[in-house]
């Protein structure tokens, strides 16, 4: 990060081992997402991140950002679901509760003892078929926040959204996830990207010289190279430079930085700060999980089964994410990758058969003198 | 709500979301038994249920994996490309080119093959030399392409190769210096008494450029290896390493074969017959374990035909090399004289043959030029197919990377495969996603 702080040389430094600052992270709560796309605004103007493309419409519902990339920091997932589809989700997420010691209530004594819900959920409450599976309103009525479904004068209101029963609308706010163990920080060759105070991964713009490595290092296609290189969204990107803009450290990789540079300020990142639905929440990454875990059990406790916790878990592929997401189906649905390993985890072996590889070379080359001797 | 025509848009539906797989170009190579056979077994994870019931449109082939049924988001790539283009590619090859080269070279040196050695010593710089520029010409800041030599980071294969590289330059430049100051009649450079030190030094650099010059070629697998490309990583995990080797020991075997006198290439016709062998083996068998998936951007488009061009051009280049090394044997009394001659003009190359041609015309008599014109020609021409063999591969690789990318159908049903794997085994705390 070329920012410096303040008080320069003492905060930056000083810090560097300073236990006192926990590891920091985002827990994304989908399901209460609005898909407003704030944060997506606040990232590019806090960033002063260039535009991205040319404005166009991608035909992705309300998604015309595409994916994260050099200049996209957070982008904005919309999936648009039927029934089907809803119910594969739940099913599939009921699947993964059931992984291991199960430690939420069977969904049957749930439905026993079911409550006669106030307002919205009471609407969707009703809902329920006797097979005891809920139909789909309820995850509409999910988007409202926790504290919305207190007991109100609406109560005998049916706010189900018509014609929605058999359609739900999943909007996840995508970012980088700030691994434990990070692909593109182990891949590259010049130290530009380095783990911050925060635990956070972070590329130097006036090191990185280039070289791409990283963007194939990172399981999750976060990072990348701010030209108009070989990577493009389906959309055609060539006019990227029509526009006439000031286009700041070209040609090197970029990313969220989990805005370092108001972190080392005591501020939350801009994304966080602006989200009207707390959907972004930021803080101690500890307390993220905490919250997530919660969170999830409680959605599981009214029967969505289909929420699920990504990256929380310290022993995938990636050691845990510091961006821990809350989603309402498999992740490869939001664009993720369902089983990310960080790729230097191979290298030790990648090494070892280089070495053997290189030794044969060697024993070729040499019993080909051999082979070859003259008389 | 306003109602545009976008309103009206639906995601693709799973069928939509799957693509056709071809087949047909694996189906000999042994593909049935490999991952197929594996993962067969293992359908009770009910998961779609589809594929069982394939046949009844007419399609009774087997199924060599279940289909795994997901739906991307709008066919968007999971992963990204690196933004490495043809010069990476020419890098690729050039490395293997330049490391093998420097064995040839260095082997010449101690087995007194002078044609051999200034051919290797001097195809090893230039290929270096191209290769540097091209690895600098690929960044996105070229001017600051210095940084690489800011840290050693062993978990970098970037960082690594370019330490290998530039020790590999080192030797490779000095060793050049000396052929090229010879060749100049130790007259051109401007050494004075340096030259002494220079000449001196021969077997050190050639020591420490040969050093070197087996992990020049196989680090860039390991490079391949370790992202998060699936074509790249799948590889680089089943056996590329061994690829690229053979693949550098029959660029600079074929590189030297089209370069230096018949007489003085029968090491580097072996060596590249060993690399034609071993690309032809790790290659098939780096395929097998490869998840069809992850194998298939290999097999289909550009990528596919520049394998495929590879595979011919391997074949081509081996039996003309095969050739060439029996009529050299059978013929080896003829080529001697020739040889010697040509080593007597002491020319790089080419030319030193020629010279050595016109010398040896004069020598002994037309049979004997005829047979040494059949066998160079060959020569040229079966080393120049393993060369382009060499670079059909590198480049079909890294292409074939890249376009793995581009649909993220190889990201995830590998990772799914894995993941069921793994969950089939027992192993249910390692996933990403978790109910809890």
């Amino acid at each position: 990060m070329s920012t410096p702080t303040i008080d320069g040389g003492a905060l930056a430094d000083g810090h560097w081992h300073d236990s006192a600052h926990g590891r920091k992270g985002f827990f994304t709560d989908t399901s209460i997402c609005i898909g407003c796309k704030a944060c997506e605004v606040a990232c590019k103007e806090w960033n002063r991140n260039p535009q991205d493309g040319t404005f166009e419409l991608l035909g992705s519902s309300y998604d015309n950002t595409g994916s994260l990339g050099a200049n996209t920091w957070r982008h904005v997932a919309f999936i648009e679901q039927d029934s089907d589809r809803i119910e594969k989700a739940r099913e599939s997420g009921r699947k993964l509760v059931n992984l291991g010691m199960p430690t939420i209530r069977p969904r049957t004594d749930e439905n026993a003892g079911a409550q006669p819900l106030d307002g919205a959920l009471g609407a969707a409450a009703e809902g329920r078929t006797s097979a005891g599976l809920p139909t789909t309103p309820e995850l509409g009525v999910d988007l409202l926040a926790p504290g919305a479904l207190e007991p109100t004068d609406l109560s005998n209101v049916d706010t189900t959204p018509p014609d929605t029963a058999d359609f739900r609308w999943l909007m996840s706010s995508d970012v980088c996830k700030h691994c434990t163990h990070a692909g593109c920080l182990d891949v590259c060759p010049t130290g530009a990207l380095f783990r911050t105070e925060f635990d956070t991964v972070v590329v130097q713009n006036d090191v990185c010289n280039g070289c791409g490595t990283c963007v194939a290092g990172c399981p999750f296609g976060v990072i990348e190279r701010r030209d108009d290189g070989t990577i493009n969204t389906p959309t055609d990107r060539d006019d990227r430079k029509a526009a006439d803009m000031d286009v700041p450290n070209a040609g090197t990789a970029n990313k969220c930085t989990l805005c370092y540079d108001r972190l080392v300020e005591g501020q939350e990142p801009a994304c966080a700060q602006t989200c009207p639905t707390q959907s972004i929440k930021f803080g101690d990454r500890d307390d993220m999980v905490d919250q997530a875990h919660d969170r999830v059990a409680e959605l599981h406790a009214k029967g969505l089964t289909e929420a699920r916790l990504y990256g929380a878990n310290p022993n995938d592929g990636v050691g845990g994410t510091g961006s821990v997401f809350l989603l309402l189906d498999e992740p490869e649905v939001y664009g993720l990758p369902p089983d990310p390993r960080v790729a230097t985890k191979d290298l030790p072996k990648m090494y070892a058969n280089a070495g053997i590889a290189a030794l044969g070379m060697v024993a070729a080359a040499g019993l080909a003198f051999l082979g070859s001797r003259r008389s | 709500m306003s109602t545009s025509e976008y309103d009206s848009y639906r995601p693709p539906e799973p069928e939509g979301g799957r693509r056709k797989r071809r087949r047909g170009g694996r189906g000999g190579s042994g593909g049935p038994e490999g991952p197929g056979g594996r993962r067969g077994g293992r359908g009770g994870n009910g998961r779609g249920g589809g594929w069982k019931n394939r046949g009844a449109d007419g399609n009774r082939e087997m199924p060599m994996v279940e289909d795994v049924e997901f739906t991307s988001y709008y066919g968007r790539p999971i992963v990204k490309a690196p933004p490495w283009g043809d010069e990476i590619g020419t890098y690729l090859f050039l490395g293997g080119l330049a490391g093998g080269s420097s064995l040839l070279g260095f082997g010449a040196q101690l087995t007194d093959r002078p044609g051999l050695r200034i051919a290797s010593r001097m195809t090893a710089i230039a290929a270096t030399g191209i290769g540097g520029a091209a690895l600098v010409a690929d960044l996105g800041r070229p001017e600051r392409f210095l940084n690489m030599m800011r840290v050693v980071k062993v978990s970098s294969p970037m960082s690594l190769g370019t330490w290998i590289l530039s020790g590999f330059g080192v030797g490779s430049g000095v060793t050049f210096a000396i052929e090229l100051d010879r060749i100049t009649g130790e007259k051109l450079l401007p050494l004075g008494p340096l030259r002494k030190v220079l000449h001196g030094l021969e077997t050190p650099a050639a020591v420490e450029s040969a050093f070197f010059a087996t992990p020049l070629a196989a680090y860039t697998a390991v490079l391949l290896g370790a992202t998060a490309v699936p074509t790249w990583n799948a590889a680089g995990r089943n056996g590329l390493p061994y690829v690229f080797v053979s693949s550098a020991s029959m660029a600079a075997g074929g590189a030297a074969m089209a370069l230096a006198p018949v007489a003085e290439t029968g090491p580097a016709r072996l060596l590249a017959l060993a690399g034609t062998a071993g690309e032809a083996y790790a290659m098939s068998a780096m395929r097998k374990r490869m998840h069809p998936a992850e194998v298939d951007p290999m097999d289909d488009g550009e990528p596919g035909h520049k394998l495929h061009r590879a595979e011919k051009l391997l074949i081509a280049g081996a039996v003309g090399t095969a050739a060439v090394e029996v009529g050299a044997r059978v013929f080896a009394k003829k080529l001697e004289r020739g040889g010697v001659g040509g080593s007597g003009g002491g020319v790089a190359g080419a030319i030193a043959d020629a010279v050595g041609t016109v010398v040896g015309t004069s020598v002994s008599g037309k049979r004997s030029w005829k047979t040494r014109a059949v066998l160079r020609g060959l020569s040229v021409v079966s080393g120049a197919a393993l060369a382009a063999a060499s670079a059909y591969t590198r480049f079909g690789v890294l292409e074939a990377g890249i376009e793995s990318t581009k649909d993220p159908r190889h990201v995830v049903e590998p990772q799914r495969a894995r993941l069921e794997e793994r969950r089939a085994a027992g192993i249910t705390d390692d996933s990403i996603t978790t109910g809890r």
